[in-house]
């Protein structure tokens, strides 16, 4: 029996293009989705593209060039230290989004895990994990935070050491209550009276029909994160210099805010916007997976 | 003959509330009895419904056999193999060879798998993957008179009709010897009824197969059953040939059932046998005869002994004090 | 059935605006409920009672539109009606019981609460109202009434919550009674009692009542008037014995050879109406029925029919009727 297949087969969400298409449509049509989604795009478009759009090298210093006003030759202007403003903001942007992705990524198939297991799983194993989970969440996040830098340093690892361990039990209590809610349901019974076992149940008949709402609780997390990181970093917890992140572009503009505005604003908006892309993006897709708004005969 | 199926005593009890709360409010018992006491048999291609009101047990006992709910006393021999007390292991592997298909028709296939998929997995569960799963799923759909691109559908994607079917297919992948059909008419239109009813009787004729019918259609129990039993309250009441319980009804509830189906005629007079009152709570069981708050015959030993089983003639038996064939 | 009719529905059609198209799920109808009188719609899945039903009390879904026609409720049109009005007949001269009676009660809410909470447009005092609620419960047979006020749904059983639902429904004495499928969920003797309830509670309020029901017997013993609705269209309406002692409609026909009840001699082989319903965003140019029925002649394919007289009062949708008026 080969587990691992079907497995991913399952997580393929069979006719997802169809349901992929028809959504994205049904998204497109109300303005914040249509807004959000051009957001979005835009945002990962030039993260990715960071590198090739760039006009010069972020980290290139050119200190007779410090402080100036956007112009032809730097759109955004550059910083105290003469360096592109522009080129920084997008690979900061390429930071972010890997810093975003890989966290909640990881978050989130932890959290996907752990919450099958104890939505599905004996009584007792339920109970501790609950145990666990509530715990972590009554821990103050910056306080957490201080603790995690204190023991590795500040860096990228540390930010994304922090989201990972505050967003698991976030997800992992959301896959466990729709986990709880499915576990009666016929299809179940029905699968368990063929003989199917634990794992086959949990992987094949509860996973799909819980990582829809979980993806877009996941996507809406993104900014979420993007802006802790932006926090930390700005507080000298995140990257190190000269490596150029949002929040450290907002804390290097913040000291030179008296002779120049700029930096501080092309460190906050793409922050800006991309929360306001994800957000949109992720409110309209919740409201068309909504299976009540789905009234239509 | 050796029946295929034999239920002896079978008790199934579920716990209400937790021992501590049991002892803080003066309830020595902190468990009901759904199932309480049930024997029957059902033979080679025999055809057996149970009938039962929401609230008897018949949906629990049908558990029971299946193996999703174990017994606490009692013994289910299935083809000569004992059922209650199997490790869940060995249980596992014996569920493909029962058959079951349940209330919802849409409702109980998984509704991101398609139809092959549902198909074919009895297959995978039981080690048997390495046949032609594609042949199989062919050979299935047909079997139900199903075309072959239904393969491909989503399960919301097919009326309460096809997925009756494929709820039929699906019980049969394995060859199972017995299928227990759990309200196989509800929610469906009378007009295809027949449909689902018919298949299952040819298959059964082409099969050999046994079938347990849980319902409380007395209309359908009529004509496809050879033996029903009436369930109340976690006992069965009476159980016989059908033609003679339909005929020849000892049990006072057995009447006040069969005479409560309205007929499809306007000018119809019915001898009605009303019960009196609710049904009483699984907590609170009468005293006796559970059955006497409600019927019309109740006299004083009804309510201090429950009836021990008699029998009426021929494989018919009932329980109680005062039955009406006489 | 002329004179005083509480409520008529004059060629009402309604279209769905869906993805694949308009979908036409009401055709033509036509409906009249007298004063008084009990009217039994008939019909399966797809049918279009839903439809008509929601019409009726204004809560189509926002991608319904309607065509044409008109609902004359107790001289005024419905379907022009602002939906401050509609709210005001809602409940008051209108009432309706569900399939579901957690449809209508809230779990959370002591039954007493919600019972008098619906009296609120009433110019009584809170004493009154208490003791309305308690005499309408009696009437619905809920023993001991005033100390279960403070009881909530999920004490009482599912009979006793389908009876609360429609002594609720009933208390503001409206004049029309709509009861969608009330008794599908229960079993054969809480369905006979709550019929009978419903039949004692009308003759005493003299209100009209729109019963929805696929069950064949309970409609041929509660309701006076019958109609028949197959694909969004009546086809055949008549007195309760017209239509189960003279049917003209080969659907109706049909339908009621299908009835298990109906079918004296056992048979292990039911009668069923192969094929589906046709689909609605697509319909054939002829008759509705068409391609399912058996006495199907070329004109039927061609030309959708109109109503012909059967009988006194008694109409068919079919061009083979008619021939015998009354």
């Amino acid at each position: 029996m080969n587990d691992d297949r079907e497995i991913s087969k399952a997580a393929q969400i069979p006719g997802t293009w169809q349901i992929f298409l028809g959504s994205l449509r049904r998204v497109v049509r109300e303005p914040l989705g249509a807004l959000g989604l051009v957001l979005v795009l835009f945002v990962l478009v030039s993260a990715i593209g960071a590198t090739w759009l760039s006009p010069y090298e972020p980290n290139k210093i050119d200190i007779r060039a410090k402080l100036q006003a956007p112009s032809a030759e730097h759109i955004l202007g550059t910083d105290q230290l003469g360096r592109d403003t522009f080129s920084r903001v997008l690979v900061g942007g390429q930071i972010a989004l890997k810093v975003s992705l890989i966290s909640i990524g990881l978050a989130l198939i932890i959290g996907l895990m752990l919450g099958l297991i104890a939505g599905f799983g004996p009584r007792w194993l339920d109970n501790s994990l609950m145990l666990l989970f509530d715990s972590v969440r009554s821990f103050p996040t910056v306080m957490f935070a201080l603790a995690v830098v204190t023991l590795f340093g500040p860096s990228l690892t540390t930010v994304m050491i922090v989201v990972i361990v505050t967003q698991i039990p976030i997800y992992g209590r959301m896959v466990r209550s729709q986990t709880l809610a499915l576990k009666d349901a016929e299809f179940i019974l029905a699968e368990r009276a063929i003989g199917a076992g634990f794992f086959r149940i949990i992987g094949m008949h509860i996973l799909p029909n819980v990582i829809g709402p979980l993806l877009i609780l996941a996507s809406m997390d993104i900014p979420f994160v993007i802006t802790i990181e932006a926090g930390l970093s700005f507080l000298g917890m995140g990257v190190r210099p000269p490596t150029p992140s949002w929040g450290s572009i907002l804390n290097d503009g913040y000291s030179y805010i008296y002779n120049t505005p700029w930096p501080v604003i092309a460190g906050g908006i793409p922050v800006i916007l991309t929360t306001l892309g994800f957000t949109f993006l992720g409110e309209s897709l919740r409201d068309v997976f909504d299976p009540k708004l789905r009234k239509e005969i | 003959m050796k029946p295929l199926l034999e239920l002896s005593g079978v008790r199934v009890r579920f716990r209400s509330r937790s021992t501590l709360n049991a002892l803080l409010n003066g309830d020595r018992d902190p468990f009901v009895d759904a199932v309480n006491g049930v024997s029957l048999h059902i033979g080679k291609g025999e055809t057996y419904g149970l009938v039962g009101e929401s609230g008897s047990g018949k949906t629990t006992l049908a558990r029971s056999i299946i193996g999703l709910v174990q017994p606490q006393e009692g013994s289910i021999r299935y083809d000569g193999t004992e059922l209650v007390g199997m490790a869940p292991a060995e249980m596992q592997r014996f569920r493909g060879h029962v058959g079951t298909m349940f209330q919802d028709p849409v409702g109980s296939l998984s509704p991101r798998m398609t139809i092959r998929s549902l198909l074919a997995e009895p297959f995978k569960i039981h080690n048997m993957a390495n046949r032609d799963l594609g042949q199989e799923v062919n050979r299935l759909l047909d079997m139900v008179g199903l075309n072959q691109d239904f393969a491909n559908r989503y399960p919301h994607q097919l009326s309460g009709g096809q997925a009756r079917r494929v709820g039929v297919a699906r019980a049969l992948a394995l060859d199972p010897k017995l299928i227990v059909a759990d309200e196989p008419t509800a929610g469906l239109d009378v007009s295809v009824q027949g449909e689902i009813l018919n298949l299952l009787g040819r298959l059964q004729d082409k099969l050999g197969l046994s079938i347990l019918v849980i319902t409380h259609n007395l209309n359908v129990v009529r004509h496809i059953t050879d033996r029903m039993g009436i369930m109340y309250f976690g006992r069965i009441l009476e159980q016989g040939p059908t033609s003679t319980m339909f005929h020849q009804p000892s049990h006072p509830y057995t009447l006040a059932l069969l005479s409560a189906n309205p007929e499809p005629d306007p000018d119809a007079r019915i001898d009605r046998l009303e019960l009196q009152g609710e049904v009483p709570s699984l907590l609170n069981r009468p005293a006796g005869c559970e059955f006497h708050p409600r019927c019309p015959f109740t006299d004083d030993v009804c309510k201090t002994t429950f009836p021990e089983p008699n029998t009426a003639g021929d494989d018919h038996s009932y329980r109680c004090h005062h039955p009406r064939h006489l | 059935m002329g004179g005083d009719n509480v409520l008529e529905i004059s060629g009402l059609s309604v279209e769905f605006a869906t993805e694949r198209g308009k979908l036409r799920a009401l055709r033509n109808v036509d409906l009249s409920i007298p004063r008084g009188a009990i009217v039994g719609v008939v019909g399966e899945s797809g049918c279009g009672k839903s439809t008509m039903i929601n019409s009726i009390i204004g809560l189509l879904a926002h991608n319904a539109s309607v065509t044409t026609g008109s609902i004359v409720f107790e001289g005024s049109d419905l379907l022009q009606k602002s939906e401050r009005e509609l709210r005001d007949i809602r409940g008051k001269r209108i009432s309706m019981v569900f399939q579901d009676p957690m449809t209508t009660l809230n779990p959370v809410l002591s039954i007493g609460t919600q019972m008098i909470d619906i009296q609120y447009r009433d110019p009584i005092n809170a004493e009154q109202k208490k003791a309305r609620s308690i005499e309408m419960l009696q009437r619905v047979d809920i023993p001991d009434p005033e100390s279960r006020l403070g009881n909530y749904p999920h004490q009482f059983s599912g009979g006793m919550r389908q009876r609360i639902a429609i002594a609720m429904a009933l208390q503001a004495e409206p004049a029309l009674l709509i009861a969608d499928e009330p008794t599908t969920a229960l079993d054969a003797t809480l369905e006979v009692q709550i019929i009978h309830r419903l039949k004692d509670l009308q003759r005493s309020m003299g209100c009209s009542i729109l019963f929805i029901s696929h069950h064949l017997g309970v409609i041929a013993e509660l309701c006076d008037y019958v109609i028949v609705m197959y694909g969004g269209e009546v086809v055949e309406r008549g007195s309760v014995r017209d239509i189960f002692h003279r049917p003209s409609h080969p659907y109706t026909e049909k339908l009621l050879e299908c009835d298990p009840a109906r079918i004296t001699a056992t048979t292990r082989s039911l009668p069923t109406i192969p094929g589906e319903i046709p689909d609605l965003a697509n319909l054939p140019r002829g008759c509705i029925f068409a391609e399912r029925c058996d006495k199907s002649v070329a004109v039927c394919l061609e030309q959708a029919p109109v109503d012909r007289e059967t009988g006194d009062h008694h109409w068919a949708r079919c061009h083979l009727c008619g021939d015998h008026a009354g």
